[in-house]
């Protein structure tokens, strides 16, 4: 076992709206290793974009906390938050979130920029980055102008750029047909492998959970289970991209 | 082991950087930044056109000529004023700077609330709200400057245009070349003082949205 990247300690998130208020998170404990692909898995509204929301530093838990590669993300401000995301997580999200007016290309270079790198080298990384992803003959062009697995593509380079520890995919293949939300997978399963990067996925996809090495399940902001490869292959067997349980 | 204090604070974008992303952004929503200009350009063309408007006859009343006074009184041009802008004029053009001032503080929080999503993506991505200020003060700032320049020639050529139908080539032979430039310059400060003031609100604004609407999905 390598060493815990992600620790979730009893978080809970409570959203307070008037009189009434949501148990979105009711206590979670999790830890996430090193190099690991770990699929979140629980019915619409259990909790998991929440959960994502705390692990990416973007929302804070209501009682609990968070330690991202042994950093306690409750400490830190808005800007070292900031320095945080840019450099120790890739967002990916569903709708692929493109900023539309800049190019694949533009899209990709902006986190590299936003890491200090003066733009002639950010442009260059974007670049190859883009090349890996399979993109390097569509780099002038705006999102509007390919395919949705392309530019899933995109995002995921632009996750990549800045060679974080972490990759967020929430539902990466939520608006995606299957076929190229099993490519989206395969790629991110390659940057595992390759890169050593540690994917953390939610997902209601069961072709996600192929190449998971832990599927943490999750309903009504508890965990229900966790389980880890050997019990996952006995579990889902032989399911593969077609095949819907 | 990191902690608290050995992560640093996030890198400062450069403002040559800010202003290159929020140029690329603009010429890519041109027909929008048109839009948005078209508030500006007529709220400067207009005081522009008096201010010129006002040394132009002064310079002809000051040239004393019989032949001229009788084409300024058939303008009905009060010589003996001095051709001084009244208070009437002095408020209408006040009026026209504020609400192109409206105009634009208005059309920057629409593209701001549009964006929400947008600029959720960016500070995920590792903008600061700093970069968020600047990138929006700029491209506010840049519809303005870019509105009180055509703004300014439009009024420039409507002045000299009008008074060349009224006064002929004594508009030339008097022309108060200082005086213009003058005007010239206090309306292209106007337009500036205007588009910064205009920036700050929606600039501000913008910061202030979470990175957590990035992940929001609305269809
Ligand atoms: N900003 C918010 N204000 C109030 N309630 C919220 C907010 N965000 C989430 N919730 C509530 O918290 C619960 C968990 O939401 P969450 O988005 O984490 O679910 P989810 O597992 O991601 O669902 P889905 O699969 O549909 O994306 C839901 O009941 C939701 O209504
Ligand atoms: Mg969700």
């Amino acid at each position: 076992m390598g060493d815990v990247m992600v620790s979730c300690k009893g978080v809970k998130k409570t959203f307070v709206m008037g009189k009434e208020s949501v148990h979105a998170l009711r206590g979670v404990s999790v830890d996430i290793i090193r190099g690991e692909y770990v699929s979140i898995m629980g019915p619409s509204g259990s909790g998991k974009s929440t959960l994502f929301n705390m692990i990416g530093g973007l929302d804070t838990p209501t009682d609990g906390g968070v330690e991202v590669d042994g950093c306690r993300l409750a400490d830190l401000n808005s800007s070292q938050l900031a320095w945080f995301r840019c450099r120790k997580i890739g967002f990916i999200f569903q709708s692929f979130n493109l900023i539309p007016t800049m190019s694949a290309l533009e899209n990709v270079t902006i986190p590299r920029i936003f890491a200090g790198h003066p733009p002639a080298k950010a442009k260059a990384d974007a670049t190859r980055v883009l090349e890996r992803v399979g993109l390097g003959h569509r780099l002038d062009h705006l999102p509007s102008q390919v395919s949705g697995g392309q530019q899933q593509r995109i995002a995921i380079a632009r996750a990549l750029v800045n060679e974080p520890l972490i990759i967020l995919a929430d539902e990466p293949t939520g608006n995606l047909d299957l076929h190229t939300g099993k490519e989206i997978i395969d790629l991110l399963n390659d940057m595992k492998q390759n890169l050593g990067v540690t994917i953390i996925t939610a997902t209601h996809d069961m072709k996600m959970l192929s190449c998971s090495d832990k599927i943490i399940r999750i309903e009504d902001g508890s965990v229900k289970s966790v389980d880890t490869q050997a019990s996952v292959k006995v579990k889902v067997g032989s399911i593969d991209g077609e095949t819907v349980m | 082991m990191p902690n608290a204090t050995n992560i640093p604070e996030q890198t400062r974008v450069s403002w040559p950087i800010v202003f290159s992303v929020s140029l690329a952004g603009l010429r890519r929503r041109f027909a929008r930044a048109m839009i948005t200009m078209a508030g500006v350009v007529l709220a400067i063309a207009f005081l522009c056109y008096m201010l010129v408007n006002e040394s132009v006859i002064r310079a002809l009343i000051a040239e004393g000529s019989d032949e001229l006074n009788v084409l300024l009184q058939n303008a009905n041009v009060d010589i003996f004023s001095g051709g001084k802008t009244d208070a009437m004029t002095l408020l209408l053009i006040s009026l026209t700077l504020l609400t192109s001032l409206v105009g634009i503080i208005n059309a920057m929080l629409m593209a701001v609330s549009e964006r929400v999503k947008e600029i959720g993506t960016l500070k995920c991505l590792g903008a600061t709200d700093q970069f968020v200020v600047r990138a929006y003060f700029v491209e506010s700032t840049i519809q303005g400057v870019c509105g009180s320049m055509i703004g300014l020639l439009v009024g420039l050529i409507v002045a000299v245009g009008v008074s060349f139908k009224t006064y002929g080539l004594y508009t030339f032979s008097t022309f108060p070349v200082s005086g213009v430039l003058t005007s010239l310059l206090m309306s292209l400060g106007a337009g500036a003082a205007l588009s910064v003031t205009a920036a700050i609100i929606p600039a501000y604004m913008a910061a202030r949205k979470q990175p957590v609407e990035a992940l929001r999905v609305e269809e």
